[in-house]
């Protein structure tokens, strides 16, 4: 009997499903060379180089070519704010989260101390509660403790505490830290606690053990941890779009308020490009990972 | 106190987790506890909290009302519960439709060669991140009435010499259905293949050998030993599909209202902060009951650690 | 120079259990180990070998009691302070760490310069004999050759004591013979002092200078492997370590270090040797090993001769195994086969009538605890 056989219905399903996960991909990088201004039907790509011409809604030359869309987004000053905002972001919180869930994560796994079960159990639920009910409990958080403290240290104006990208980041910090917490703590599960031991045996510190031994030893798990964070924090809409303010828009929200305007293939081209950023992401962190081991 | 540090365990302990903790009480206990004790006040007239403790956001969530245009004292208006009951048969039927999508998937790749499962599975992380929006966008295009299934099917149609009436496919149920089903299906594939993989090659060996045919091995051995992967999946996908807002905004538009749209609504539309809070209370409520009943009767795998 | 290399006086160490009560692991323990000698703590699991180890290590501290180390009280003094190293159960090899670099890390923590440190970990991997393997990773390497690192890890450092958890544990029987004579060799090559943790009594037999025979976290006895083998001080020790039959009885006189015991099985008396402090009315077991038993056709002693009936024999070569039924209980006897006859009446077979001859030198009288 060969294990790796399967029926026919699980090979025919398998090709349906990924058809399904691919075919809007497809067409959202396809109509990022659309000549269409509208973006509702494929009018065929740019194919002249020349001045920008524009011939009712369909652009027929552009200096860019088939990448007439690329060029329209590098020169918006709203998506490059937004990208700027995303990026900022996703690394401030991706960083800090990291350090502070694989903190957590040796301290739930290593240690037993007082309020265990109490952090163990706070650390599960922004993960089975959906994710509006914490963005709206952080946004009024900051809104009573902002009208409170603008209100008793009568700040008025510029100096007005308002929300925004500090806020964004402290909350995406709040939101990945638990699932920094899960991913590195599956690493230490199968970790021998011997080798800390042994290290220190022949001579090295806790601190230097910890440097030498312990976290090479759990790289990979606080590597996945990182990239986990990064994606969720780019990915994010909802807790960003309760927690920002004016001037601290992300791509996402910014999509968004595209999406109930009008969208021009430039928004296609933004997944293009978004798409093509993270993967080479995913491929250095596993790359780095794989060096790890 | 350095000594402290280096000799009494449970101090260190504390010392780890303390800033993770400053985090989660200050952006998840305190948030909760506000949202709980706005939701007992009620909304002053330019929008802002009148803090005090009356249960009429409750009341007026449970649809009773005192104030009814016949003229009675008491009537039920069941807008918020139809929201709910939509929301609640919404998760349902996408996490169905779900588990029946993954599993195959799921299968298959756990019944690949090892050497390939990882392409496979990388295959189904790569639309995941395009991002959230994108990916409703992207149902936009395919789905509007000039859309891309529209003029694909017209085109066929027009192949064959048939007219063709466009269907009405944006802005209805259906669509929400698909693009849920979309958005979390990955959560899905990952928990089921996790534990599809963990059962070893000689189990169907021993299973076959033992006088069972492939369909009776599924169902004997398989199925079974895959429902902690099926648990975890359902989690990830019922409790994040109950508190959507944008899928249904931009591909039902105005007509299907979930709860979270309810919410969204009543803080960024309504400015009730008040009422929103208790809706937001009674998601998080709910939620956390189906998955607390959910969970003790199939138990809770790790499977969800890996997704 | 102190006499005693590792000594623990009146160790206690007590663990908390999850139902808040606490538990002996280690309960009032005092050995004092020679320097250069091969020591070994021999017990079966849970019997406090391990924690009594990880003291002298400095893993865990004492409740009550103190770890000297050349003749320094250790205190609460931190492992990486103490001139001991371990050679763990698990090896414990830094997964991330190539095999030189496992062996240089501790040479690393003393500040020891480069030139030195490629010079001695090039010497141990010849002598655990590793040379060639130095940029391998620990999971590219087979069980023994991991065994062998971990040793060369702890070896570099020339300590003061090396102490060794179980470290042929996860080795298969074949590689463990082997690596039993390699370590003894190694042992008396660089002259340190070993302590050696091992449930294996025979293990325990064939390496140690001195084993302390460990049961529920107490010392029973400590001696060379013959001192233990054929002077057991208890029940315990006499069945742990080896094979031994017991009758049970009672202590009928004493006379200088003759004991005669009445054992109500076989309604008969039977002299043996004191092995322990007894008392006449005392009830005693008398431990006696089968190969120290002897089979007669016929009656050849007027005392300690016994009659039974063969029940099962296993022919197994140098030996041939016999259970004879003595007053109704199974009594192990193993007869060496000294002539090489194909002759099957030359051996005893079931059902046979024997006489069973115990010399009281060999009939050792001990406490039935």
């Amino acid at each position: 009997m060969n294990p790796h056989r399967r029926s026919p219905l699980v090979i025919v399903s398998t090709v349906l499903v990924y058809f399904f996960l691919y075919a809007p991909v497809v067409v959202l990088f396809l109509f990022a060379f659309n000549s269409s201004k509208t973006n509702v039907l494929f009018e065929g790509f740019i194919t002249q180089v020349g001045p920008t011409e524009i011939v009712s809604g369909n652009v027929i030359r552009s200096p860019c070519g088939a990448f007439h869309w690329f060029c329209e987004l590098a020169r918006n000053v709203e998506v490059r704010n937004a990208a700027r905002n995303t990026l900022t972001i996703a690394f401030v919180s991706t960083i800090t989260s990291t350090i502070i869930g694989t903190l957590a994560a040796i301290a739930l796994q290593r240690y037993s101390f007082r309020l265990k079960t109490f952090s163990e159990v706070s650390l599960y639920i922004p993960i089975v509660i959906p994710e509006i009910v914490m963005g709206i409990g952080i946004l009024v958080l900051f809104s009573q403790l902002f009208t409170l403290l603008n209100n008793t240290l009568s700040l008025s104006g510029d100096s007005q505490l308002t929300l925004g990208l500090g806020t964004v980041i402290v909350s995406h910090i709040a939101f990945s830290i638990p699932f920094v917490t899960l991913v590195v703590r599956a690493r230490l599960h199968g970790f021998d606690k011997a080798i800390e031991e042994a290290s220190m045996d022949l001579g090295a510190n806790e601190i230097i053990t910890f440097w030498r031994v312990t976290l090479p030893s759990i790289m990979p798990g606080v590597l996945s941890g990182a990239l986990l964070a990064f994606t969720l924090s780019l990915d994010d809409f909802v807790i960003t779009f309760f927690t920002t303010g004016p001037g601290a828009s992300t791509l996402p929200i910014y999509v968004y308020g595209l999406l109930r305007r009008i969208v021009t293939p430039q928004v296609n081209a933004l997944s293009a490009v978004w798409i093509s950023i993270v993967l080479v992401v995913v491929f250095f962190t596993q790359r780095l990972q794989s060096r790890q081991m | 106190m350095l000594r402290k540090l280096r000799e009494d365990r449970s101090f260190q302990g504390a010392v780890l987790i303390s800033p993770t903790l400053l985090f989660m009480i200050g952006l998840l206990i305190i948030p909760l506890l506000l949202t709980l004790v706005i939701s007992f006040g009620s909304r002053a007239p330019d929008g802002t909290v009148i803090y005090g403790f009356s249960f009429d956001n409750y009341v007026r969530l449970s649809g009773v009302r005192t104030e009814c245009d016949n003229g009675k004292s008491l009537c039920l208006d069941p807008i918020y519960i139809q929201i709910l009951s939509r929301s609640l048969s919404l998760a349902f039927n996408t996490t169905v439709l779900a588990i029946l999508m993954a599993y195959p998937l799921a299968y298959f790749i756990a019944r690949a060669p090892a050497r390939k499962r990882n392409t496979f599975l990388f295959l189904i992380l790569v639309p995941m991140w395009t991002n959230f929006i994108i990916r409703v966008y992207a149902w936009m295009m395919l789905l509007r009435t000039q859309g891309v299934i529209n003029s694909v099917i017209g085109w066929l149609a027009g192949l064959v010499g048939l007219h063709f009436t466009p269907f009405e496919m944006l802005y209805t149920q259906g669509a929400v259905l698909v693009g849920m089903v979309y958005e979390f299906l990955p959560f899905m594939i990952l928990p089921i293949y996790t534990s599809l993989e963990k059962i070893e090659l000689s189990l169907y060996e021993a299973s076959a050998d033992l006088g069972a045919r492939p369909f009776r091995t599924f169902l004997r051995m398989t199925l079974p030993l895959s429902i902690p992967g099926v648990v975890a999946g359902t989690i990830l996908v019922f409790v994040p599909v109950m508190g959507t807002f944008i899928v249904s905004d931009l591909l039902g538009g105005r007509q299907i209202v979930l709860v979270g749209n309810l919410i969204q609504n009543q803080f960024l539309i309504a400015r009730d902060p008040t009422f929103g809070s208790a809706a937001s209370l009674m998601l998080m409520t709910l939620t956390l009951i189906v998955t607390y009943f959910y969970t003790r009767k199939f138990g809770f795998g790790e499977e969800i650690v890996t997704a | 120079m102190n006499e005693f290399c590792v000594e623990l006086r009146d160790v206690v160490k007590r663990f908390p259990t999850p139902e808040g009560s606490e538990v002996f692991a280690v309960d009032h323990v005092t050995m004092q180990i020679k320097n250069g000698e091969f020591f070994s703590m021999l017990g079966p699991s849970g019997c406090g070998k391990t924690t009594s180890l990880r003291m002298v290590a400095g893993f865990e501290w004492p409740t009550v009691g103190e770890v000297y180390i050349e003749g320094e009280a250790m205190g609460r003094r931190p492992p990486y302070l103490r001139p001991v190293n371990t050679v763990f159960q698990s090896y414990a090899l830094f997964p991330h760490m190539s095999v030189a670099e496992n062996v240089a890390y501790g040479l690393e923590m003393e500040k020891t310069p480069k030139y030195e440190i490629k010079r001695r970990v090039g010497e141990i991997l010849e002598m655990v004999k590793l040379s060639g393997m130095e940029r391998r990773k620990p999971r590219q390497l087979s069980g023994g050759q991991q065994q062998r690192v971990a040793l060369a890890r702890a070896l570099v450092k020339h300590p003061k004591v090396l102490l060794l958890d179980e470290p042929l544990g996860a080795l298969d029987l074949k590689l463990r013979k082997e690596m039993q004579l390699e370590l003894k060799a190694l042992q008396q090559e660089v002259g340190i002092t070993f302590v050696y943790v091992t449930h294996d009594q025979e293990e325990a037999l064939t390496m140690s200078d001195r084993i302390a025979v460990m049961d529920h976290g107490r010392v029973l006895q400590i001696g060379a492997p013959v001192e233990i083998y054929e002077r057991p001080n208890s029940r315990f020790v006499a069945d742990f370590i080896g094979e031994t039959n017991f009758l049970s009885g009672e202590a009928r006189a004493i006379e200088e270090d003759r004991v005669t015991v009445y054992i109500p099985s076989l309604k008969d008396e039977l002299v043996g040797a004191k092995a322990a402090p007894v008392n006449v009315g005392d009830q005693v077991v008398v431990s006696m090993r089968p190969e120290k038993i002897r089979l007669a056709s016929d009656r050849a002693l007027p005392q300690n001769c016994f009659s039974g009936i063969v029940l099962n024999t296993a022919y197994i070569g140098s030996d041939t195994r016999v259970i004879v039924d003595l007053g109704g209980a199974p009594l192990a006897v193993w007869e060496q086969n000294k002539i090489s006859t194909l002759d099957p009446e030359a051996y005893y077979a079931p059902g046979e009538q024997v006489w069973v001859v115990v010399l009281p030198e060999n009939a050792l009288v001990l406490q039935d605890v």
